[in-house]
């Protein structure tokens, strides 16, 4: 029973890294760039629901949208004005540049938010769902979590399969030069994928602050290093690669979290990802490049 | 050029000099910064951070041997500045009194902390360099968090019965009565003997700054180089590049361990968190890299020097400064490195103007 | 030149059987392949390929796009490890070593798409390739001490020998990705005889060339050989460089031996010409392999 009940906490909180991996890797498959400002969404999106739903009194669904508005705006900004000067540059300094504007989002909300910690008022007010007398408790934030995920994950699977701009996504993440001569606005299809992206990122963010409460400036950074993280172990550039990393590091955190020690459970995360590395060094569906001699 | 031209350098190729120039730079900083002192003209802010500089200098130098040499993205150094920085500090706590004389202690101690960071990095390496790229960049992030967060939870006391450690409390040492608690967990180690100078962070600046311009400039280090610009080729001439890489991923772990013992040895309780061993100081140390300039040595210094002692004289600004510092930095890498405004900016350029010039006149003579 | 290439150069059987030039012929092969095969996923790229060649040999190796030319050259480097057969080099097997390992045992190679140290300077690149060579410790590359520059005004000189050797010393001090393409070919082979082969391996050396270039290029290859007295073996699409120069040629198609001999027999022989232009036609027939119309330029190398 105990084991049930870490294993749905780990797979909520896994959806919620899904739906951030998403994020990465979708914009790594497409503008192959490592988008590390892509955690400070999650961020600006629980605060905007936060000033939108708590401080003003607005309904939840009124906070929700300002949120995945907001965000997508955001998004597209970003990519707008850091990003699109620098495409054809060298990754590092693309890298680089992802990381300035992750600076520009911490030290914003530093500015606006001050650095102590806001409460966050869960998005769901209903208490915890207990099953066989109290021995399984379950919070509805984790099960309104993972009923959004798979949904999204859902839509977005049908999305990227079946109309006409999802395909022209993939097509750009094949190879971006052969899409652009078959008519593919390419810089189009990069803004849709960082607004998609962006608007995944404020979804996670709501509902990850719905299930942990506590809003600082730094909220996004560790569950976008641990996304990234699930990206790469499920293969980058990959998108079942993403949702399949994603639950799997939630899980893995969760138990490790539950049966071996809290303060470990990051180091225990980070040590699986490397072994996988190390033995599917693309990650778990990532595609094996060959180099050509 | 001719061939007696050739022979008459005699093998000295610019870059040589260019190392000259660099390690005066150095040299000249430090013999300024010494009159200052001895004038007492010297602000309590500014002394403060001479020995943060002489650290970040070595830090950058050295993360620029593996990501500008070797040309490998590592976003894990500040694990191994972790490493060198808790070993070199448990070695000092433990024979502050055993060994009164500060400098062969203080020897000894960066000795250590380079070492244990060096096998580090030899024992990450081996698995992790067969790796390439974005998947290398993770997992070096990787192991710099396991670092961090193993040190953060070790406890470690010694008594009449030996060493005891444990990862769950203080009490769960189960030391005896005459027992010292050495490391406490997330609160660290304190009572390091604050040993760090500015002469010795010279020191070993000038140290790291050496070996590494030499290497550079050495039969390695174009083997090394040339792994970095063509693997392939490079294996096709004969060089073993695993050894390579694993030499240039140890040496740079070394400094990083020097490094952490500047830092240990110049704090009352030394702890590990995200902003001191974690990846937000990885990703600093390797934005002084790319904003020196990948591969420039030179580069490496002199934006550790600008940039850790900007955010400090800039603290009138109080609040804006990091979002100033953070605007200033993407504004910097847009400048420097958007194919368009690089093309702007070549066309506009004195020198290519000049150039461009006498090319002209060559082409008008060629047609008459 | 013409009488040089003469003694010697008829083609005769070892006692295995293979063909090499004469004066090769009681010496032990540098290089002798035995059922060399590489499968891709179920895909057969090379099949049964056996070869030996002389110590002093120019060998050939031809055959239409895609018939696994450069993959036999991935397989004797070890970029590739072969799914069947062995390799011996000089006598030794080259299973399980790596690309690195099977250079120092004596095979250089250059490359099809030209892979310089493009943003390192000419010498510097030669240098490279004395890499192995050289006696200095890491130590002594840090330090600069230990006899270091000694050794470094050794490497120097020998690198300038080299550079000399095919006429670079001019651009010695020049980024090696600023050469124009004939260069930037030279260069490579230079570089690779910086690893003292005992057999060097071109890949299509004179693509891109134009017609004195590749001239020079021909009087180079030769010259390698005599001066090195080295074996070269060359993947190449310019019939008259390969009929010009090659004492033995091999010719593939889909991976496969379909011919091998002198420049003479693979000129006339029928499976040849089928595998080049496909099933005999009457225009075929009076085409020769050599593509070209004056067949004499080929011819006259042969004195």
């Amino acid at each position: 029973m105990q084991f049930l009940s870490f294993l749905i906490s780990g797979l909520s909180l896994g959806s919620v890294y899904a739906l951030i991996a998403l994020g990465y890797t979708m914009v790594y498959g497409i503008a192959k760039m490592l988008n590390f400002a892509h955690g400070d969404v999650i961020m600006v999106g629980a605060y905007l629901i936060y000033v939108v739903s708590t401080m003003q009194g607005l309904p939840i669904w009124v906070g929700f949208l300002a949120s995945v508005v907001g965000c997508t705006v955001l998004g597209m900004v970003i990519e707008r004005l850091a990003y699109k000067p620098l495409r054809g540059a060298q990754s590092l300094a693309v890298l680089i540049t992802a990381i300035g504007v992750s600076y520009f989002l911490q030290n914003a909300a530093l500015l606006i938010f001050g650095s102590s910690p806001k409460s966050f008022t869960s998005v769901i007010s209903k208490k915890p769902l207990s099953l066989f007398d109290g021995a399984l408790v379950i919070s509805w934030e984790a099960i309104l979590t993972m009923i959004v995920s798979i949904f999204i994950m859902i839509a977005l699977t049908v999305f990227i399969n079946k109309s006409k701009q999802g395909k022209a996504m993939r097509a750009v993440s094949e190879d971006r030069d052969a899409a652009q001569l078959m008519g593919i606005n390419v810089n189009r299809t990069i803004t849709l994928t960082f607004a998609i992206g962006s608007a995944l990122a404020a979804v996670a963010g709501i509902l990850l602050c719905s299930s942990y409460p506590t809003l600082t400036p730094y909220t996004g950074a560790m569950p976008g290093i641990k996304a990234f993280t699930a990206a790469v172990f499920g293969g980058i550039g990959s998108i079942p690669g993403a949702m399949l990393g994603g639950v799997l590091i939630g899980i893995i955190q969760m138990l490790a979290n539950g049966y071996i020690s809290t303060q470990l459970s990051d180091a225990i995360v980070f040590a699986v990802l490397i072994i996988v590395l190390l033995v599917k060094p693309t990650g778990l569906l990532g595609k094996k490049i060959n180099e050509k001699v | 050029m001719n061939e007696k031209a050739i022979k008459l350098l005699g093998g000295k190729r610019p870059k040589d000099k260019n190392s000259w120039i660099t390690v005066s730079i150095v040299v000249a900083l430090f013999a300024v910064i010494e009159i200052i002192k001895s004038t007492g003209h010297i602000s309590n802010l500014l002394s403060g951070l001479l020995v943060p500089i002489c650290m970040y200098i070595t830090l950058a130098v050295s993360l620029n041997l593996v990501v500008g040499i070797l040309g490998e993205l590592s976003l894990g150094h500040a694990g191994f500045m972790c490493v060198g920085a808790y070993s070199s500090a448990l070695f000092s706590l433990v024979t502050k009194d055993a060994i009164p004389m500060t400098w062969l202690r203080f020897t000894i101690a960066f000795l250590i902390g380079g070492l244990v960071a060096a096998v580090f990095g030899l024992l990450i390496g081996i698995p992790v360099l067969r790796l390439k790229g974005d998947y290398l960049a993770i997992v070096t992030l990787a192991f710099g968090e396991i670092i961090k967060n193993l040190v953060t939870i070790l406890h470690l006391g010694v008594d009449k019965n030996g060493i005891h450690f444990s990862t769950e409390s203080i009490a769960a040492l189960h030391l005896e009565e005459d027992g010292t608690v050495l490391i406490k967990g997330a609160l660290g180690i304190t009572g390091v003997p604050k040993s760090s100078t500015f002469e010795i962070g010279f020191i070993i600046v000038m140290i790291t700054l050496l070996v590494s311009l030499n290497l550079v400039n050495s039969a390695k280090g174009r083997a090394i180089m040339a792994i970095r610009d063509n693997r392939i080729a490079a294996e096709s001439v004969g060089i073993n590049i695993t050894t390579y890489k694993l030499f240039v991923f140890s040496l740079s772990a070394f400094f990083a361990g020097l490094a952490g013992v500047l830092y240990s040895h110049n704090l009352a309780t030394l702890t590990a968190n995200t902003n001191n061993f974690g990846y937000n100081m990885s990703i600093s140390i390797l934005l002084l890299v790319v904003l020196g300039g990948v591969g420039s040595i030179r580069g490496s210094v002199i934006a550790a020097i600008i940039l850790t002692a900007l955010p400090e004289l800039l603290r009138g600004l109080s609040d804006y400064r990091m979002l100033i510092y953070s605007i200033l930095l993407i504004v910097i890498m847009l400048f420097n490195a958007s194919p368009k405004l690089v093309a702007l900016r070549e066309r506009f350029s004195l020198k290519k103007m000049l150039k461009r010039k006498k090319d002209n006149k060559k082409e008008v003579r060629a047609d008459g | 030149m013409a009488n040089e290439k003469n003694d010697g150069s008829r083609l005769v059987p070892y006692p295995s059987g293979a063909l090499v030039p004469e004066r090769d012929v009681d010496k032990t092969p540098i290089l002798e392949t035995r059922h060399l095969g590489i499968d891709f996923g179920g895909l057969t790229a090379v099949d049964d390929f056996s070869l030996t060649i002389g110590r002093t040999e120019i060998a050939g190796l031809i055959g239409p796009n895609g018939a696994g030319k450069t993959t036999v050259f991935n397989l004797l480097t070890n970029v590739y490890q072969p799914t069947r057969g062995d390799i011996l080099l000089d006598g030794y097997s080259t299973a399980g070593k790596t690309t690195a390992q099977v250079n120092r045992m004596g095979i250089a190679r250059t490359f099809q798409n030209i892979r310089l140290f493009d943003k390192m300077s000419v010498i510097d690149n030669v240098k490279v390739g004395l890499n192995s060579s050289t006696k200095e410790s890491f130590f002594a590359c840090m330090t600069h001490l230990f006899g270091y520059h000694k050794a470094e005004k050794l490497v120097h000189e020998e690198a300038l020998k080299l550079l000399d050797f095919m006429h670079m010393t001019d651009v010695a001090y020049d980024e090696a990705g600023s050469l124009p393409y004939g260069a930037q070919r030279r260069l490579e082979i230079i570089r690779a005889l910086a690893t003292k082969p005992g057999l060097l391996l071109l890949d299509e050396p004179a693509a891109g060339m134009n017609p004195s270039e590749t001239a020079e290029l021909m009087e180079n290859i030769r010259k390698i050989r005599d001066t090195f007295q080295i074996a070269v073996m060359l993947i190449e699409h310019d019939m008259n460089l390969v009929m010009g120069i090659c004492e033995g040629i091999c010719v593939l198609n889909y991976g496969k031996v379909i011919a091998k001999g002198s420049p003479d027999e693979i000129k006339q022989n029928p499976v040849v010409i089928e595998a080049y232009l496909g099933k005999k036609s009457e225009s075929a027939r009076h085409r020769s392999i050599a593509y070209q119309p004056d067949e004499g330029g080929a011819d006259d190398a042969e004195g």
